[in-house]
């Protein structure tokens, strides 16, 4: 790739603003760091990830409104995760992830098990019960 | 070789933007204890180059495929290459890694770590995805926040206590156990030759030798092969195909520097290299997998169109770039052999 081919398509770019470093050839033949403001190929395939966990944030957070499962779902969700990850992160197997989706058995959760959740989903216990008016999908850290 | 104790001023920190966490931070690293290395010689010195398709490992239901050597491998390759003395540490308990940290700062000290993009705050949202196995470098502190020069960035960047904490301490696959590494002797020079030697003989081995057929050139001749057998089963051509090749596309371009990106630091690492000790054969093997990058950008770019429906589905044609890809690698490492 040329250095005038290195890819700037800032439009949809996925990197927030900011730029990549690619190596490229210049004009000399020698191989340089050309800054990039995105590829839609790129971006596409990041939109597409993002997309789908936005789906799957949005249809937990219907299944807690209804009362189907513990706000703890979606939460999970929001925290760009599913079971088996949370399962790492947790130390819970996930089959008591899943049961502790149940709203009956996650209100019977001790301090200790919510604040392992709470650890793990990097908030604070007392949110881990409490669903949002609406679903967020932003990953906003201020209330570790 | 001079023993490092106390490193040059913080003040003096030079920020260089790289296309990998890790090698960036490595060149970074080692020019600030005064021994100039640029990206692409960490990256080159270390064997960094790989291909692997990993159908076993799983990230959300699709094959792990890695266009490198697994995480912490070009530190470790550096350090063995350039005869550099490293100091790694990992902590059971999260504050004692942060009071080491600070220790190591107050010292005068650059210090490597391990941490996990999704909880570092400086990552754009659009970024911020559960990977554990990022690069950065502390350079110093200010009241509770960091001086951290993320390699991936264009400037330097801050980062509170207790977002870094949590980033560090991360759990999950690849887990850093708050590591944290900076050199405890730097050579002021190398033997650029018998280093470049060592390490292009290494990655050669990696390529062309692995005794399974999934990892090096074989294993991108198998990812194609895979394609290729997704389009003739009915049940999988419609939804998976299409999915696949979107998951491919996402570990090739956007996890980290991307598989041509790979391609274009090992290329400007031969040209370096080339450049150095007037060798027109190392300039000639750059030349081959500069092209091959392009090649791999060239498979992003049409198999992204495929899956849009921008472009009919055309598994043979996408098989073919791979298979390209593989022959201009293979060409390559066998001209690479008689160095």
């Amino acid at each position: 790739m040329k250095t005038d081919e290195v890819p700037q398509d800032s439009e949809n770019s996925t990197y927030g603003g900011a730029r990549k470093l690619i190596y490229a050839v210049d004009d000399s033949g020698g191989v340089v760091g050309v800054k990039s403001t995105g590829w839609d190929v790129e971006a596409e395939a990041t939109q597409s990830a993002l997309t789908l966990i936005q789906r799957q944030c949005d249809q937990a957070w219907q299944r807690v409104s209804s009362g189907e499962t513990a706000a703890l779902e979606y939460y999970m969700y929001y925290r760009r995760m599913d079971v088996a990850l949370l399962a790492q992160v947790s130390g819970f197997f996930q089959w008591r992830i899943r049961r502790h989706f149940k709203p009956a058995v996650f209100n019977k959760l001790k301090l200790k098990q919510l604040n392992r959740y709470a650890e793990a989903l990097g908030l604070d216990a007392s949110v881990l019960s409490h669903l949002p008016d609406q679903p967020l999908h932003d990953t906003d850290n201020s209330s570790k | 070789m001079t023993l490092i104790t106390q490193v040059n001023n913080n003040a003096t920190f030079q920020h260089r933007q790289s296309a990998h966490c890790e090698s960036g931070v490595v060149a970074n690293m080692l020019n600030h204890c005064g021994l100039p290395l640029s990206e692409p010689m960490a990256f080159g010195l270390a064997g960094g180059l790989a291909f692997a398709y990993l159908p076993f490992i799983k990230l959300s239901g699709m094959p792990l495929i890695a266009y490198r050597m697994p995480p912490r491998s070009i530190i470790k390759g550096v350090q063995k290459r350039l005869n550099i003395k490293m100091k790694f540490e990992t902590f059971r308990n999260p504050e004692k890694g942060m009071q080491s940290l600070n220790e190591q700062l107050e010292q005068g000290r650059v210090v490597g770590l391990q941490a996990s993009v999704f909880w570092l705050p400086y990552f754009p949202e659009t970024m911020r995805f559960h990977f554990n196995a990022h690069n950065l470098l502390v350079y110093g502190r200010q009241g509770d926040d960091y001086l951290i020069s993320d390699p991936v960035f264009e400037e330097p960047v801050v980062c509170d206590s207790k977002a870094l904490q949590k980033a560090r301490f991360a759990k999950g696959a690849l887990a850093s156990k708050g590591m944290m590494y900076y050199p405890t002797d730097v050579p002021e020079s190398f033997d650029l030759k018998l280093a470049s030697q060592r390490a292009i003989r290494a990655n050669y081995r990696t390529m062309t030798g692995a005794p399974v057929p999934i990892i090096g050139i074989r294993g991108i001749r198998y990812m194609a092969k895979n394609i290729i057998k997704l389009s003739q089963n009915p049940k999988k051509r419609e939804a998976y195909l299409p999915h696949y090749l979107s998951h491919i596309v996402r570990m090739q371009e956007e996890i980290g520097t991307g598989g041509a990106g790979f391609r274009f630091i090992y290329g400007a690492f031969l040209k370096e290299t080339a450049a150095k000790l007037d060798n027109s054969l190392l300039a000639e093997a750059a030349e081959i997998i500069l092209d091959a990058g392009d090649d791999w950008r060239m498979f992003a770019l049409m198999s992204s169109k495929m899956c849009k429906g921008r472009k009919p589905m055309d598994a043979f044609l996408l098989a073919e770039i791979l298979n390209r890809c593989a022959d201009k690698e293979q060409k390559m490492w066998t001209l690479l052999k008689r160095y």
